[in-house]
């Protein structure tokens, strides 16, 4: 028969960027099915390695470079309710959160590479800092000094 | 004898996993293996390439509507590889007459299927597939000069676009660097003909579109040619080089013996489909040229302008970058791997096809972060060299701001901050001294300003001021804070100072809105006299001093000033309810935030969303006299943008809703239809209906109406427009003075932006744009700018 015009290749649909990380919310409620079913429709990005001092308003500037951006919600911890190195983006549209993902992962805010994962949606508590000391778990081990982190790791300090 | 224990069919039991899954396994492996041949392999592509066609042969039998459509689909999508796969067709139409036939008639139909659909660019791929096959001895020479006279035939049908005969003309004349030589051989008579109607078509048609998509209005020093001009140029050159083509990789060559024995098919006669209402022919391009051989004069010379060479090389980029624009790191890869690299400055021919697309108007080819994010990479993997040469294309863009179209200089701004924030912001900007002697409004200060806007919000303000010279100053960002009126004791006699004082101690009490409207309630109105009587009016000074004291509380941060609108949506509602609210309110926020322009678009934009303003609002506000300082800023016209594409997207998602809605109506009918034949009960059904017809009806009137009030937006907007243009061309006429002011040259730019960036629903509205605002009494410097845009799709 003819040829279908909207037919494609498999090397040509590649789009890695897009795809889920091996990362899983272990807050989540729900099961793993009902996680990953959010993640692949969500219009909201986690984004990790912020500067404690990067603002909403430079979020919203360099994510609003792929697109309408709905909502930005800083990460804080939990004791001293102070930005501490995460945030979420939250889109109108996936597509311009998948581009995002592709053009805005893994590239500088604030002189940092930052990375962005796929979330299954903001709730309310999920603003906090999951570590001991109230900051990110990764804070509380890490043993190298990162000015815009607070310094050394919790636990070394 | 072992029993079988996973038969096929003999036990009744098919297995499902091997059967369902063997098809589509076999068709990956195929496609990998055609999609992928010569890659990583230590053999040479022509050894790949024949033993990939003896598997392939061998496969025919019971594979061969598989590979049609892989290698169909591979002719359509994977251009910049196109002699690779010309060369395996050739291979197996050597080994197999017949299949070389059916490869062909699938190719004219998927053509012609293509043609029908709109989808041109894929077809020009598939026109130049065909007419390597002849390089191939797949297709007899006469028949493609056949077809090619058909197309170029089109140039004399009557009443049709000139864009639907420049298509056909283009699919004929970006063939010729492939197969020019092969056709002039054969069929030299046929062709001088095809070549002479060619020019004299090129000669009659009309180009006054080409202006509007030229990224610089200057000819120095590269003329930014209309792409037809620049492709007969081109092919003018390569016939007098006697067809000789030295650029383009060609497998086939190497199979020569085996490939002139083959028998060669006819190409049937090729009817182009007729032009229909709905067909949408690609918009006319001008051709971006920024390096030359003189850029790198130690490297291999960049082929000229008019050489076919340099035709192929920006084609295969531009494929490349098609190819893989979601693969950043892939894109790259394969854009630095082209082949042909130390014969050809390929850094230099990368970082220009990039930036053909960047600027290219009316939009880019993709959105715009792409690019950054893909000269990023690009530098990774050349760290020696790439960098050197986007600093001297940098520099080479600064250099000519002058002439360059506002909207890719909006662009170049964008780029430019965003690419800095990746590199620390390093730059050596004492290079750019040169501006701060001119006039601000000038287009090379102006752009430094803007971009040290842009960084300033992708980092912060003291880190810009620490980053440039000291002589720099006068082009930083003013500190991005909020100016309260009623902030010192010293303003205590501005009227409202004191109900300002009120409303903010009730706010920080966590006032309701109807404590803000009994507060308000104090509020005199200076408009008294002009009550209009019917019990409602206007009152600024209410606005002023609401707006004025809650941006100021929720000053700290957007999502503070996000929070703020929402509380008291209400008020807002109530405050702005008429038009004269709504623009006030709009004044407001521009005097509290005119240091912050991010903080501005992003109140804008919750207000809009929240509907306390509406677009017509923000259209009258960009162009009200307030706020005529700011008139040529990049922001005011990011806000525009932005307001235009909410309406436009807001229209769409209420037509989808309808579209759904009608869907679900009919599939409901259906549903009823083939339940129940013997039930006559019609009352019953049109209870069904009911909601969802009401619901429909609704829904219309919703779609109607947002499309009205998108009308409205533009005409409001290209009102205005002329308004303004028109008084400053007559006060130039009136005074003797030369109308090309900076001011001018960026309004009468922007003008053509609005055209250009929302093209399509532009269309729309033809009938009453020229009947009754582009009407032939306008000046004509207003008129030309219309004038080229119905040129743009005729």
């Amino acid at each position: 028969g003819a040829m279908s015009s909207g037919g494609t290749l498999s090397i040509l649909r590649s789009d890695s960027y897009v795809e889920l990380s091996q990362y899983r919310d272990q807050h989540f409620r729900g099961t793993r099915y009902d996680q990953e079913r959010l993640l692949r429709k969500s219009c909201t990005l986690y984004v990790g390695n912020l500067s404690f001092y990067t603002t909403e308003e430079q979020i919203h500037e360099l994510f609003g470079k792929s697109g309408d951006i709905k909502k930005v919600i800083m990460g804080l911890d939990k004791v001293k309710k102070t930005a501490c190195g995460f945030c979420f983006v939250e889109y109108y549209a996936r597509g311009d959160a998948e581009n995002a993902m592709r053009y805005i992962n893994g590239t500088r805010l604030d002189d940092r590479i930052i990375r962005t994962d796929w979330d299954a949606g903001f709730k309310e508590g999920r603003q906090y800092g999951r570590g001991r000391s109230g900051g990110q778990v990764r804070d509380e081990y890490r043993q190298d000094y990162d000015a815009g982190r607070g310094g050394y790791g919790k636990t070394v300090q | 004898m072992s029993r079988r224990r996973h038969s096929d069919d003999s036990d009744g039991q098919p297995h499902k996993r091997r059967r369902t899954s063997e098809p589509s396994e076999i068709e990956e492996r195929l496609e990998s293996l055609i999609c992928r041949v010569g890659e990583k392999s230590n053999s040479s592509l022509e050894s790949n390439l024949e033993g990939l066609a003896g598997v392939l042969e061998a496969d025919l039998p019971n594979y061969k509507s598989k590979i049609l459509r892989i290698l169909c689909t591979v002719a359509r999508l994977l251009p910049e590889k196109l002699t690779v796969y010309t060369t395996l067709v050739g291979l197996l139409n050597a080994r197999n007459y017949n299949f070389g036939g059916e490869f062909v008639e699938a190719m004219i139909r998927q053509l012609k299927e293509c043609l029908k659909v709109n989808m041109y660019n894929e077809a020009v791929h598939l026109v130049r597939f065909l007419s390597d096959l002849v390089n191939c001895h797949v297709i007899a020479a006469p028949s493609m000069v056949a077809m090619f006279e058909n197309f170029v035939s089109v140039t004399q049908e009557e009443d049709v676009p000139q864009v639907r005969c420049d298509w056909y003309m283009f699919a004929f004349l970006s063939s010729l660097p492939w197969v020019g030589k092969e056709l002039y051989e054969k069929k030299d008579a046929e062709m001088d003909r095809l070549l002479s109607q060619t020019e004299s078509y090129l000669k009659r048609r009309q180009k006054i579109h080409v202006p509007m998509l030229q990224v610089w209005t200057a000819d120095k020093p590269h003329p930014q040619e209309e792409y037809l001009d620049c492709l007969w140029s081109q092919i003018q050159k390569l016939k007098k080089d006697r067809w000789q083509e030295r650029h383009i990789l060609r497998p086939y060559l190497a199979f020569d013996s085996v490939l002139c024995e083959a028998l060669q098919h006819n190409l049937p006669p090729f009817t182009p489909p007729p032009h229909t209402e709905d067909s949408v022919y690609p918009m006319p391009r001008v051709i971006f040229r920024m390096f030359d051989y003189t850029d790198d004069p130690e490297g291999p010379v960049m082929p000229g302008s008019h050489s076919v060479e340099r035709f192929v090389i920006e084609e295969n980029l531009h494929c490349i970058i098609k190819s893989h624009w979601k693969e950043r790191k892939t894109c790259a890869a394969q854009l630095l791997s082209y082949p042909g690299n130390n014969k050809i400055p390929l850094n230099y021919h990368i970082v220009e096809v990039i930036f053909a697309e960047l600027f290219q108007l009316p939009s880019p080819p993709h959105i715009e972060v792409m690019y950054t994010t893909l000269l990023i990479e690009l530098c990774k993997l050349q760290p020696g060299s790439l960098p050197q040469v986007l600093a001297q294309a940098t520099e080479m863009l600064y250099m000519r701001l002058d002439t360059m179209n506002t909207t890719c200089v909006d662009r170049f701004i964008n780029w430019f901050s965003h690419h800095l924030s990746n590199f620390q912001f390093r730059w050596s900007w004492e290079d750019w001294s040169d501006c701060l002697t001119q006039d601000l409004e000038k287009p090379k200060p102006k752009f430094v300003r803007e971009v040290l806007e842009k960084c300033m919000r992708l980092s912060y303000h003291q880190r810009i001021i620490d980053i440039v010279p000291a002589s720099f100053s006068v082009l930083s960002p003013a500190n991005p804070v909020c100016i309260y009126k009623y902030g010192d004791e010293s303003n205590r006699s501005l009227p409202g100072y004191t109900v300002a004082l009120c409303l903010t101690i009730a706010i920080k009490n966590k006032a309701s809105n109807d404590e803000i409207f009994s507060i308000l309630k104090d509020v005199p109105n200076p408009n008294q006299d002009d009550d209009d009587g019917e019990g409602f009016t206007f009152n600024p000074l209410k606005i002023e001093v609401f707006v004025q004291t809650l941006l100021h509380l929720a000053a700290k941060s957007f999502s503070h000033s996000f929070s703020a609108l929402a509380k008291f949506h209400e008020v807002f509602k109530t405050l702005a309810e008429s038009d004269e609210g709504k623009l006030h309110v709009l004044r407001v926020v521009y005097e509290v935030w005119k240091n912050h322009p991010q903080m501005i678009a992003v109140l804008v934009d919750k207000m809009i969303r929240t509907q306390i303003v509406d677009c017509a609002a923000v259209a009258n506000w960009i162009f009200s006299s307030e706020l005529a300082h700011d008139f040529t800023r990049f922001y005011i016209w990011e806000i525009l943008h932005s307001t235009i594409r909410k309406m436009n997207k807001h229209v769409l998602k209420i037509h989808k809703e309808l579209e759904e809605t009608k869907a679900r109506l009919a599939r409901q009918h259906k549903r009823r239809d083939s339940d129940d034949d013997d039930d006559d009960d019609d009352r019953s059904t049109d209870r069904e209906d009911g909601p969802l017809e009401e619901q429909i009806e609704r829904l219309q009137e919703k779609v109607e109406s947002a499309q009205s009030e998108q009308k409205n937006l533009f005409l409001v907007i290209f009102q205005r427009f002329i308004m303004l243009l028109t008084e400053h061309l007559v006060r130039c006429e009136t005074g003797g003075i030369d109308v090309f002011t900076p001011w001018y040259k960026s309004c009468i730019e922007r003008l053509q932006q609005i055209f250009l960036q929302h093209h399509q629903i532009i269309q729309q509205y033809m009938v009453t744009l020229e009947n009754l605002l582009f009407t032939a009494e306008l000046d004509h410097h207003i008129l030309a700018v219309f004038q080229q845009f119905c040129a743009l799709q005729a």
